[in-house]
């Protein structure tokens, strides 16, 4: 028997039936898409395409095409890396932790927040490829035996095992997904009227059935992607954090990097499963299923991991003082008073101070302010891995040789493809899957829904 | 109610009487080894005093700083006896470190058993306020063993505060801490050393001292208050809805002091120790110790008294729960425990690396047992469902978690405070379970003074019929 306190507040709001979430999810799928849909899809296929010919003209003239220099080696394109692999952990946590931890309310955002995931680990995968310059040779990132003489790999590089954990977790991530989208495609199959859509929804949903077997599989499977995927969450960022805390560059090499990536990539996730969902939900008219308990609950989230990035941030700069090392000591200063110092306080401004207005119920329970601070969040998230990187590098051991960056169009170009890449396949995706998780969504209808709850609550009054 | 009577009562005080000889014993034997070792530095003392012209109550003998003496502090710790062998030709500063850290046998001990409990406390107080500020539901069966955990934490506080005061007065051979030595931080002293003088912002006697009290306030204060709320529950005419969203904003409240006071707290106590090292990370391995300290005593506690007839609303599911929070955060230890270590050993550079060189080399067996101990066995011992299910293999996992994570506080202390001198014996059994006498007495004490089930709790019925 499953019994949900009185005190807690409902998850499907109004009076909901199974019908009603069905007709409701599969709705956007089986009609066509309004003009909004197309305008905002083609200016995001039109930076898609610009950031395509960045990329070809990368590729054909040279990495000199990027504001890159022999003292800053590492800028822009390491930057967008690490920010969209950070932004992918959300969809992770939210789809694995929170379903160990049972928290119901993962419940209506899981979806979307895992094509996320996906969305952003496919941008995020295309800088390492771009940047090798030669990237018809990408498959020796890869421990495959080859033709070239005892040529391998250096498994003692924290690159490499950027390629394992990735690759690991973009495997998982999409299993994960698709699992759960089963029972979902096989409802849209059921309703579909038209034998071409029939057809795909078909294959697409594994002869899925419905009936108890399926369903004891689907969880069990679940169970157990969800174990699988929890070290991930913790895993991917840590050892991204690795490619800099392995080496003996001041404000790189620093122990508390690994945990402190993590918290600050779910921070920048659940920044952007925000913006995404506050869109969607008005678009598609899901404000009963997304509700400001939901928003709410991100936003704590956000604060929190907000704060712990915060704490880190304190952490590092004091330990920088604390150490006696002059180089620490001077990596710091320069980062706070340096010719960077916008970035510096841009970071901290977005990440540190922002969200600490949502310890203010009635600012985290505000759409507009919520929808504000989610891009504010990770604008700062952006500036982070800017600071981390150039102004570590700019001013190394030697003054001689230091200097600063400028990115080249090449570098805007790329990076702007990358965001109008992540929402052409958003758009496509919102327009063709279930977005929300309907089928594990009716699990908590009778517990969790607003007329049931009132229901419960007569029932108990009445005894 | 609880009934805190009987063989539980009689054996927490047989233990407490066998901590309070281990503890005496351990300061007697220091002292009259103190005295015998005394006297063969005492002349050593003396005939140095008379070649260089320092007095014998020199804190770290009659040694004049040159290059060599530099280069040691800026690039080794003082902990790798090799390093003083390699820079200090007289072989008197030597002598003098030994002497130090057999004075220091006695506080180490102390400390390290003071701190494990202190940790104990302060985790069940911490998972306590989670609890309240996550809404957690499942766990309202076990809060008030929770609260009762959190009530012994005044106890060690101030036995750490004495502890510090004994440090920063330099009494009873206290020199656990190094950069608390005379004349550390003043140029014109024999024993200057530039590093920790640059540290003394932060690292001085009355700063320390502040930073003792706020901890005490901060942490018993939030204690005392959240047991108070909670006893709300068992009376009549209260506004349980309303008392429980006010504990959620204390436990918020506090949740918040913690996360700054854990880690500096952390690099007081502990990591100051070996003062020229430090770690980002360091904080928040000690809290991860603790914390798993505190849900692996947890579950012991729920289990004894489900043995004693007590809690039959903690079903299997709550166990099960419970377990998973202790597998888990083992694994979470390990990471952080592995991040901090590989980042180091990778880098391999002087000012870190030689903080895991004396324990590699000089603690290599507790070392590597302490970490199969922590990761090995509450991984493979609780896995399973099944196992997470089973008394049996919970308490194997759960008595080898204890004992491994005692150890861990063991070896973030030792090699700093004793060094090369360490042993671990009688004593150091006799004081833990000392402490542990002590924890049993409060702890049980404060669980008879309340009913064991919060019943008016809003979220008591919901935890009643947890089912997973």
């Amino acid at each position: 028997m499953h019994y949900e306190a009185p005190i807690r507040k409902p998850l499907i709001e109004g009076d909901k039936s199974y019908h009603d979430i069905t007709v409701e999810v599969a709705k956007p799928v089986e009609t066509s898409a309004p003009k909004s849909w197309w305008l905002v899809f083609s200016i995001a296929l039109v930076a898609f395409l610009w950031g395509v010919g960045c990329i070809l003209y990368t590729i054909g003239v040279g990495i000199g095409t990027w504001g890159l220099n022999k003292t800053v080696g590492w800028a822009w394109d390491i930057t967008n890396f690490v920010w969209w692999v950070g932004i992918g952990h959300a969809g992770t946590l939210i789809s694995a932790v929170l379903l160990l931890f049972r928290q119901k309310w993962r419940m209506s955002i899981n979806r979307s927040a895992e094509a996320m995931t996906i969305f952003s680990v496919i941008q995020a995968a295309l800088f390492p490829g771009i940047h090798m310059g030669r990237i018809w040779m990408a498959y020796f990132v890869l421990p495959i035996p080859n033709q070239f003489g005892s040529l391998w790999v250096n498994f003692n590089s924290p690159l490499l095992w950027d390629v394992f954990a990735i690759s690991t977790y973009f495997s998982v991530s999409v299993v994960f997904w698709y699992v759960g989208l089963i029972p979902d495609f096989a409802m849209i199959r059921d309703r579909a009227v038209k034998p071409v859509q029939k057809h795909i929804y078909k294959i697409l949903s594994f002869g899925w059935g419905g009936k108890a077997k399926h369903w004891q599989r689907f969880e069990e499977v679940s169970l157990v992607l969800a174990g699988l995927a929890t070290p991930l969450v913790l895993s991917v960022h840590t050892i991204v954090s690795m490619d800099f805390a392995t080496s003996v560059i001041p404000g790189w090499h620093t122990t508390i990097f690994p945990p402190y990536f993590v918290a600050g990539a779910i921070f920048s996730g659940f920044a952007m499963v925000q913006t995404l969902l506050i869109i969607v939900r008005k678009v598609f008219k899901m404000e009963q299923y997304i509700t400001i308990q939901h928003i709410e609950m991100m936003n704590i989230i956000i604060m929190l991991t907000g704060s712990i990035v915060g704490i880190a941030y304190i952490t590092e700069l004091f330990i920088a003082w604390y150490s006696g090392v002059e180089y620490e000591q001077y990596a710091f200063l320069n980062r706070a008073t340096g010719p960077y110092w916008w970035a510096y306080w841009s970071m901290m401004t977005c990440n540190v101070f922002s969200p600490q207005f949502m310890w203010f119920k009635k600012l985290r329970t505000s759409i507009i302010f919520t929808f504000i601070i989610s891009i504010v969040v990770n604008i700062g998230m952006w500036f982070e891995r800017f600071v981390i990187i150039v102004t570590s590098l700019h001013r190394d051991y030697l003054p001689s040789s230091w200097s600063m960056f400028s990115p080249t169009f090449v570098d805007i170009g790329i990076f702007i493809g990358t965001i109008g890449f992540f929402f052409v396949l958003f758009l496509l995706y919102a327009r063709t899957f279930p977005v929300i998780a309907q089928a594990e969504l009716k699990t908590i209808l009778k517990s969790s829904g607003d007329n049931y709850k009132k229901l419960q609550a007569k029932e108990e009054h009445g005894h | 109610m609880f009934e805190f009577t009987g063989r539980l009562k009689t054996l927490s005080i047989v233990l407490i009487l066998i901590g309070a000889v281990s503890v005496g014993l351990s300061f007697f034997a220091g002292s009259s080894s103190h005295s015998d070792d005394g006297h063969a530095e005492h002349t050593e003392h003396a005939a140095h005093g008379e070649e260089h012209g320092h007095g014998e109550d020199n804190h770290h003998g009659g040694h004049v700083p040159d290059a060599d003496e530099y280069s040691y502090h800026k690039t080794a710790s003082r902990a790798i006896p090799e390093n003083n062998h390699k820079y200090q030709g007289e072989g008197h500063h030597d002598e003098e470190h030994a002497h130090h850290q057999m004075e220091n046998k006695p506080w180490a001990n102390l400390l390290v058993n003071n701190f494990f409990f202190l940790a104990i406390s302060l985790g069940a107080l911490f998972f306590l306020a989670v609890q309240y500020a996550a809404q957690a539901g499942w766990t309202v069966v076990i809060l008030r063993v929770l609260e009762a955990m959190s009530q012994f934490l005044w106890l060690p506080m101030l036995i750490l505060l004495l502890i510090v005061l004994a440090g920063v007065g330099h009494f009873g051979g206290n020199h656990i801490w190094h950069w608390m030595a005379e004349g550390i931080m003043d140029p014109e002293s024999a024993n200057y050393d530039s590093i920790i003088a640059g540290k003394q912002a932060y690292l001085n006697g009355p700063f320390f001292i502040i930073r003792t009290l706020v901890y005490f306030i901060g942490w018993v204060g939030a204690a005392m208050l959240l047991r108070k709320l909670s006893k709300k529950n068992d009376m009549t005419g209260v506004d349980y809805a309303k008392n429980w969203v006010k504990t959620r904003n204390l436990s918020a409240g506090f949740l918040v002091f913690f996360a700054v006071t854990s880690s500096t707290s952390a690099w007081d106590f502990i990591m100051s120790i070996d003062t020229h090292w430090f770690s980002t990370l360091f904080g928040w391995y000690v809290f991860a110790g603790m914390f798993v300290s505190a849900l692996t005593v947890l579950m012991l506690i729920v289990l004894y008294l489900k043995s004693k007839g007590y809690l039959e609303q903690v079903n299997k599911s709550h166990i099960q729960d419970m377990a998973k929070f202790m597998f888990a955060f083992s694994i979470f230890w390990t990471y952080l425990w592995f991040s901090q270590y590989m980042l180091i050993w990778y880098s391999n550079i002087p000012e870190e690396v030689t903080y895991y060189m004396i324990r590699f080399r000089e603690y290599k067996g507790l070392f590597i047992t302490m970490l199969a101990m922590n990761f090995l066995f509450p991984v493979l011992v609780l896995m399973s469902r099944d196992s997470k299910r089973n008394f049996g293999f919970i308490l194997v996992a759960g008595i080898t978690m204890i004992i491994g994570h005692w150890l861990d506080v063991y070896i973030m202390i030792y090699p700093g405070s004793v060094g090369v001198n360490w042993s671990i014996g009688l004593i150091n059994i006799g004081t833990f379970l000392g402490f542990a006498g002590l924890f049993i007495f409060v702890v049980f004490r404060s669980l008879a003074k309340a009913p064991l089930m919060p019943e008016n709790h809003p979220m008591y019925i919901e935890s009643k019929y947890h089912h997973i």
